[in-house]
């Protein structure tokens, strides 16, 4: 096994990207603002997003001489973290946010909750008011650090200047090792006018911080023989391919035993879009053939994916054939959800070496040709759009809006960032990625609102890439302030909005669960996109005939700056294929059926059967999914039976 | 079932907090928790008592890892550990039962604190049988109050390497 390889991996991630304890500014007296500014240059900090205010006041006097830190200027807190998150995941760098106290950290929660659901590494600091008056109820307090408690990764209020620069030096290898996420540093703002002397460090002191990057080397073996072996093995990738830089070492093993591939929204971009293993999103919107592999298969073998209910659907009827590989960083995702037979905690990338090593060795062979026909023919038949598909003509579909879009893109050098809803499952479903970092969303918390702001935060990272943010008329109002922000830095980024005037998805389960009682999810009073785009000196169009759909994409990928692009799309369309809240993976509804003809199947009974008066809608849904609407906690699938047999994990115990 | 943990936690503002979050946020209700400065003054140790089946107890004690305060976790559940708690008792007591009552406590080698005009307060150590025991004898009498401090525990030195 390549073990130097993977202790390399190990002992870099979390350090410094800039000079640390090298700086030009090491051993100079100033004050704890000035150090603020120069411990993000001693990180190799170049961009950070913020919005100053009163207890940030001194930091942003500090920024003000930097000629490292470019700052980026939000409209609102929120935008910030969002822009930094999105700069986070098109370059695997830490994103830097700095807002005030009170309103200012308050503002950040929904942006680090997104972050730490998508394990995002993030630094957010915070203004406090000063040490002597924390908790009084002063002017602009409030207890961000209690707040975002369960939020972070780790949070930490600064208590004097003597901390100051171990804790930025901490709050950066915590955000960026191991599980990456979030990490808030609060500081109250007399610290930033004491005077000290800067003194970065550049080795941390956390010893109950050890992140296991190595995987056990008996488990590795232990999983190279249940893969030779499986005979409808599936590859189950999620973000934590695109985290720790696996993507290659991926493409390896899938190649070398011929292992279909699935992707969780997270990892979409982790493999191939070209290649033939790929065979797409899986879970609730996932193509039917995807989902029926996973129910078939013998062995998954989960690469930084976490079996998310939009994943598994009914846990009990989730691949009941199946044994599990798990291999994750985060020893607690193991065995969270589903029963595993090979845990193996580490670095995915060092992990997949060590499995492609020991493969390749054994000289195994793929024997999965069988299998992959089997894919073939379900792909065939129940195919995710079909042109025969009988659509009303004049009408705008958004699935070919998607289509056209991915074949326009260069797929090296673009990013398509979404927001959250109808038309977050339509790009992920036909826009084509074929490398990690390039398809950007909020898959955990499903954050309407970050979207747009994210991808300013990924063009400012990765300015040679074209940056397309696909959204819906709802999601871009959450955040559509962020609009200046790409207006002044001269961000060129393209904002496709695929405009049902509803909440899409929505009023999609409402249609098709709710009787069609569209309880408050029409947007009838959207603003003109077009004058709003004007209004930030955006250039922008509005089509809403199919055949204006080819120039007007070509006008928007063409065009030099921002451009927002309204495509006016009927309100009762529905992603399909669906499997429906709570229903097995198996149990698909509205996919593509070709040997009955290009049309849907499965779809929820049309028109709706008239309800029962005295019976609410929520009581017969109940009823049709036995009360599991969202979750049901009684639902733990097929963990009876006996234990893992190897279960000794590096790092599970310590 | 019934799960003692000894969590060696840094001594920092907040630790406890975080501790006691991570135990609320996954569902779990604590039974007893104590708290308390350890050998080294930049620890703490608390003690937690949850009720929890297997695999909730693996993911509740791997999420506690995860928290960059948290040091050592140690299951005391199946070890002999030893366990105490220390409870008052305010027991009503009429001038001619107290008699009866310093000889309850006087058998659970119980200490009488406080004497009032119609109450006894009794501070009493010991594991949960016997202070169960001693509690459901002084109900005979009135309990006007209890107060206890949460179960503290500890390895047996025979169990220490």
């Amino acid at each position: 096994m390549s073990e130097r390889k993977h202790d390399k991996h190990a002992s870099t991630a979390g350090q410094p990207r800039g000079l640390g304890s090298k700086n030009p500014k090491q051993g100079e007296e100033m004050i704890g603002a000035q150090a603020v500014v120069a411990s993000l240059e001693a990180e190799g900090v170049d961009l950070v997003f913020g919005y100053p205010g009163g207890q940030a006041i001194k930091i942003y006097d500090a920024l003000y001489d930097s000629k490292q830190l470019h700052h980026v200027l939000s409209r609102h807190e929120q935008g910030a973290v969002h822009e930094a998150d999105g700069y986070a995941r098109a370059t695997g760098n830490v994103g830097v946010v700095i807002v005030t106290s009170g309103p200012g950290a308050t503002n950040t929660v929904t942006g680090i909750a997104t972050a730490y659901m998508d394990s995002v590494p993030l630094v957010v600091i915070t203004g406090q008011v000063p040490r002597g008056v924390i908790g009084t109820d002063s002017f602009q307090e409030s207890d961000i650090v209690g707040i975002t408690m369960p939020v972070v990764k780790h949070s930490f209020l600064l208590q004097s200047t003597d901390e100051l620069t171990s804790t930025f030096r901490e709050a950066f290898h915590i955000a960026a090792s191991g599980r990456p996420g979030p990490v808030l540093i609060d500081i109250p703002s007399d610290i930033l006018s004491e005077k000290m002397v800067f003194n970065y460090p550049d080795k941390v002191n956390l010893p109950s911080y050890r992140p296991t990057y190595r995987g056990n080397a008996k488990q590795i073996r232990a999983a190279v023989q249940r893969i030779q072996r499986a005979e409808r093995p599936v590859l189950y990738v999620g973000g934590g391919v695109i985290s720790s830089g696996a993507a290659d070492e991926l493409v390896e093993l899938a190649n070398a035993l011929q292992l279909p591939v699935v992707t969780t929204l997270m990892g979409k971009g982790a493999f191939p879009a070209s290649n033939p293993l790929n065979i797409g999103p899986v879970g609730m919107h996932g193509s039917k053939y995807a989902n029926l592999a996973m129910t078939e298969s013998d062995l998954i073998i989960a690469c930084g994916a976490r079996f998310s209910d939009r994943v598994t659907g009914k846990l009990s009827e989730f691949a009941p054939h199946a044994d599990v590989i798990h291999i994750d960083i985060d020893p607690a995702e193991i065995g969270k959800i589903r029963k595993v037979q090979i845990p193996i905690v580490g670095d995915l990338r060092g992990v997949l070496a060590g499995i492609n090593e020991a493969v390749s060795k054994a000289g195994a062979k793929p024997i999965t040709a069988p299998w992959l026909a089997q894919i073939a023919e379900w792909r065939r038949r129940f195919p995710f759009y079909h042109s025969d598909l009988v659509e009303d003509p004049g009408r705008i579909v958004p699935e070919t809006v998607m289509q056209k879009l991915s074949r326009k893109l260069d797929p090296k050098h673009s990013i398509v960032v979404t927001e959250v809803g109808q038309h977050q499952m339509w790009a992920a479903q036909f826009i084509d990625r074929e490398k990690p970092r390039t398809f950007i969303s909020s898959g955990g918390l499903g954050t309407m609102g970050f979207g747009f702001p994210a991808a300013i935060g990924a063009a400012f990272g990765c300015p040679d890439d074209q940056v397309v943010c696909v959204a819906g008329d709802g999601s871009f109002q959450m955040n559509s302030q962020e609009m200046a922000t790409a207006a002044i830095n001269g961000v060129p980024v393209k904002v496709l909005i695929l405009d049902n005037r509803a909440l899409g998805m929505v009023h999609q389960w409402q249609k098709l669960f709710y009787n069609e009682r569209y309880s408050f999810t029409e947007l009838s009073a959207n603003p003109d996109f077009c004058k709003l785009a004007d209004a930030y000196s955006w250039k922008s169009r509005r089509i809403t005939a199919p055949e204006e759909v080819d120039a007007a994409l070509d006008e928007m990928l063409a065009c030099e700056g921002p451009f927002l692009l309204d495509v006016a799309i009927p309100d009762d369309q529905n992603v399909f294929p669906m499997v429906a809240p709570g229903a097995a993976m198996s149990d698909v509804l509205g996919a593509i059926d070709v040997a009955v003809g290009a049309v849907r199947t499965d779809v929820p009974g049309q028109p709706a059967p008239a309800p029962e008066p005295e019976k609410s809608p929520c009581a017969k849904i109940d009823a049709q999914f036995g009360g599991r609407w969202e979750s049901d906690p009684e639902d733990k699938g097929p963990r009876e039976g006996e234990q893992p047999e190897d279960a000794d994990v590096e790092g599970e115990s310590r | 079932m019934k799960h003692i943990l000894s969590v060696l936690v840094e001594n920092k503002p907040g630790v406890l907090s975080r501790v006691t979050g991570m135990v609320s946020r996954r569902g779990f209700n604590i039974d007893s928790l104590s708290v308390g400065p350890t050998e080294d003054p930049t620890m703490s140790r608390i003690t937690i008592i949850v009720k929890a089946d297997e695999l909730a107890y693996e993911q509740l004690t791997k999420q506690l890892n995860k928290l960059v305060s948290v040091f050592k976790i140690t299951d005391l559940t199946d070890t002999s550990a030893i366990e105490r708690e220390l409870v008052l008792f305010k027991v009503n007591a009429a001038p001619d039962r107290r008699n009866e009552i310093i000889e309850i406590a006087n058998v659970f080698r119980a200490k009488i604190v406080d004497v009032g005009r119609s109450s006894l307060t009794i501070e009493a150590t010991g594991d949960e049988s016997k202070l169960k025991g001693m509690e459901d004898l002084f109900r005979a009498y009135g309990i006007k109050e209890i107060t206890r401090t949460g179960k503290i525990a500890m390895s047996r030195a025979s169990k220490e390497s």
